[in-house]
């Protein structure tokens, strides 16, 4: 459907950091390589500059003196972002509200001064890759969230731009439409073959779409990696807490053995001096009491359907997390046998 | 429903005696006295037929209509700049600004005077550097500063609430599409700033066609309407020919406004 040349971006920032008028440093100086074609998602609460960043890259925001933007090599910091190509895709639409939505689609082109016929069949292009051409000749305000946001992703794709930045896209939808978007924005992305930066907040959006996840806290990069790393290699406690559910006991590890007052863990690559295992809730299953390594109660069993997620306490610390088939019913206080597979064991 | 109506109606009844009352009555009674005079109703088609009229009542629709446009530029350009800018001295700025709001008419012809009539702070400096006095306090020129002076604070408050209510991402988005400053402004601020310069508009204009004050202060050689009506009233005691006159005044008023809202209406509409 889409015959666009593709000739994805690379984007490089180098030192690149922001402190604030009032002297509040949002991004410490940051270094970051991201390939052509690749989506990157930049993950952290509020507040831990994945918005700043992306605002450098689009050009929203100088860096801080010493930092540089780089797009292919070539340096870019000083271009204003109407000279940079990218599109943009906000969390709140911003939409033109005085356009129609072809009208909307059609501004990039119209300020570059394209040929009437070709901004047409530029805008019908668009509207038929977003599915929305019978909402051609609505008003903004006519349109649901959902729509808003396509018609957004249209206007920012229209003009072919080298890259794509997406704010939060889908923080205003509701949880269903979230899901349906998120899965066209994937494909989408796919199909395009453009670099695409994309901040949430939210970490199923980012191991959804993204090909490598930077996660980032307090002004500074956590971690960035592939998704299955991020989430089976955290390098932080930060990124092990903010990536899924992470289980914690406390141990000694001796002789290939990580020995906890509730039982003993075999754990042959157990880092020396480990006093801490993490590992994830599928990691864990409920076994007899004679083959398990670990012994608790139940404090609390939540059935949700296709799995029960139990809460189970070994120790002094908060319960363990432990996603189990939802088969049989556990009680309040039962005592169960956890069995931990090695493979799934961190240290930090 | 009949029973329903009945209970709207009764609900309705004091509001419309009120209307009536102290709105169409003695706006009737105006019209009668316009037709009251020895020529009858035939005191309207003067205001078009006599030259002197004619002349006044254009030269305070151009006059009021120049007003307006300055000060929206005015108002819009600084309003605009004093949201988006946050300087020390910014809110003590905007309150000067909003200064004036209490002075009459009388006051602001006054403060014309002093800084363009003949003892001037204008006139004397342009004495100081080219030997000749530049005095327009007492003419159209005097009345429009005056006018513009007295609208801003009016409207200026205004043009700074609908400013801050813009959406800042809807601008970047714009840039982002390849936008220069001046098409983000005449494609995004300019439009979102529309209701409320058609609200501000039409307060500054309705003022600027029916002030007094200022334009007694200055020069009673000043041909606006009001000032008109004023002579007829007072001097010539042409009861009739004020009446006429002020009815017209309010009606072209209203006129033009409502005749710009159309025109902006549907826009403004589409801006949800």
């Amino acid at each position: 459907m889409m015959t666009d040349p593709v000739q994805p971006l690379a984007i490089a920032l180098s030192r690149c950091g922001k402190t604030f008028a009032d002297g509040t440093r949002a991004l410490e100086p940051l270094d970051l390589e991201i390939k052509a074609g690749e989506t990157v998602v930049f993950l952290g609460p509020s507040g831990c500059g994945k918005t700043t960043t992306l605002r450098i890259i689009a050009g929203l925001e100088d860096p801080d003196a010493g930092g540089r933007v780089l797009f292919d090599g070539v340096d870019v910091t000083a271009q204003p972002i109407e000279q940079r190509n990218v599109g943009m895709v906000f969390q709140s639409y911003a939409l033109f509200p005085n356009m129609t939505v072809a009208e909307n689609i059609g501004y990039g082109l119209r300020v570059r001064r394209a040929k009437k016929p070709a901004i047409a069949a530029r805008v019908d292009e668009m509207l038929g890759m977003m599915r929305i051409e019978p909402l051609a000749d609505r008003r903004i305000d006519q349109l649901s969230g959902g729509q808003r946001q396509r018609v957004a992703l249209a206007r920012a794709l229209a003009v072919r731009p080298r890259a794509l930045l997406l704010d939060e896209p889908l923080t205003a939808l509701d949880a269903k439409l979230r899901d349906a978007l998120r899965l066209e924005i994937d494909e989408l992305l796919r199909r395009l073959g453009i670099t695409a930066i994309y901040v949430t907040h939210d970490q199923a959006e980012a191991m959804a779409l993204g090909d490598r996840i930077a996660v980032m806290d307090h002004g500074k990069m956590a971690q960035i990696g592939p998704p299955r790393e991020i989430y089976r290699r955290p390098a932080t406690r930060f990124v092990a807490d903010f990536i899924g559910t992470m289980n914690r006991i406390s141990g000694v590890a001796r002789g290939g053995v990580f020995v906890t007052d509730a039982g003993a863990v075999p754990w042959l690559e157990a880092p020396p001096g480990t006093t801490e295992a993490l590992f994830r809730p599928e990691d864990v299953t409920v076994v007899d009491e004679g083959q398990a390594h670990l012994k608790g109660s139940v404090v609390a069993a939540f059935f949700l359907g296709d799995r029960t997620r139990l809460f189970v306490k070994v120790d002094a610390n908060k319960p363990l997390v432990v996603e189990t088939d939802a088969r049989r019913d556990y009680a309040h206080g039962e005592t169960v046998g956890l069995r931990i597979d090695p493979r799934g064991l961190m240290a930090l | 429903m009949s029973r329903e109506s009945a209970r709207l109606f009764a609900l309705l009844l004091p509001a419309g005696v009120f209307f009536l009352a102290f709105f169409l009555l003695p706006l009737a009674r105006l019209f009668a006295i316009g037709g009251s005079g020895k020529e009858g109703f035939a005191a309207y088609a003067a205001i078009v037929s006599d030259a002197n009229y004619f002349s006044s009542l254009m030269s305070t629709l151009a006059l009021a209509a120049m007003t307006t446009i300055t000060t929206l530029v005015i108002s819009g350009i600084s309003g605009v700049f004093l949201q988006r800018h946050k300087f020390p001295g910014n809110a003590l700025l905007v309150s000067m600004l909003t200064f004036p709001l209490a002075f009459p008419g009388v006051v602001i012809g006054f403060m014309v005077i002093m800084l363009s009539g003949r003892q001037g702070l204008i006139g004397d400096i342009a004495m100081y550097l080219t030997g000749e006095k530049i005095v327009f306090a007492y003419s159209m020129a005097g009345l429009f500063m005056g006018y513009v002076y007295f609208s801003v604070p009016r409207t200026i408050l205004t043009i700074m609430a609908a400013a801050e209510k813009l959406d800042p991402r809807i601008e970047e988005a714009a840039r982002s599409l390849g936008a220069s400053t001046w098409r983000v402004v005449f494609d995004v601020i300019l439009p979102g700033l529309k209701p409320a310069f058609i609200a501000a508009g039409a307060i500054c204009f309705a003022t600027a066609m029916g002030a007094f004050g200022t334009a007694f202060t200055l020069a009673t050689r000043i041909n606006v309407l009001p000032m008109v009506i004023y002579t007829e009233f007072t001097l010539q005691a042409n009861m009739a020919m004020a009446a006429a006159l002020s009815f017209v005044l309010g009606a072209v008023t209203w006129l033009v406004l409502a005749i710009a809202r159309t025109a902006a209406g549907s826009t403004v509409a589409a801006a949800g």
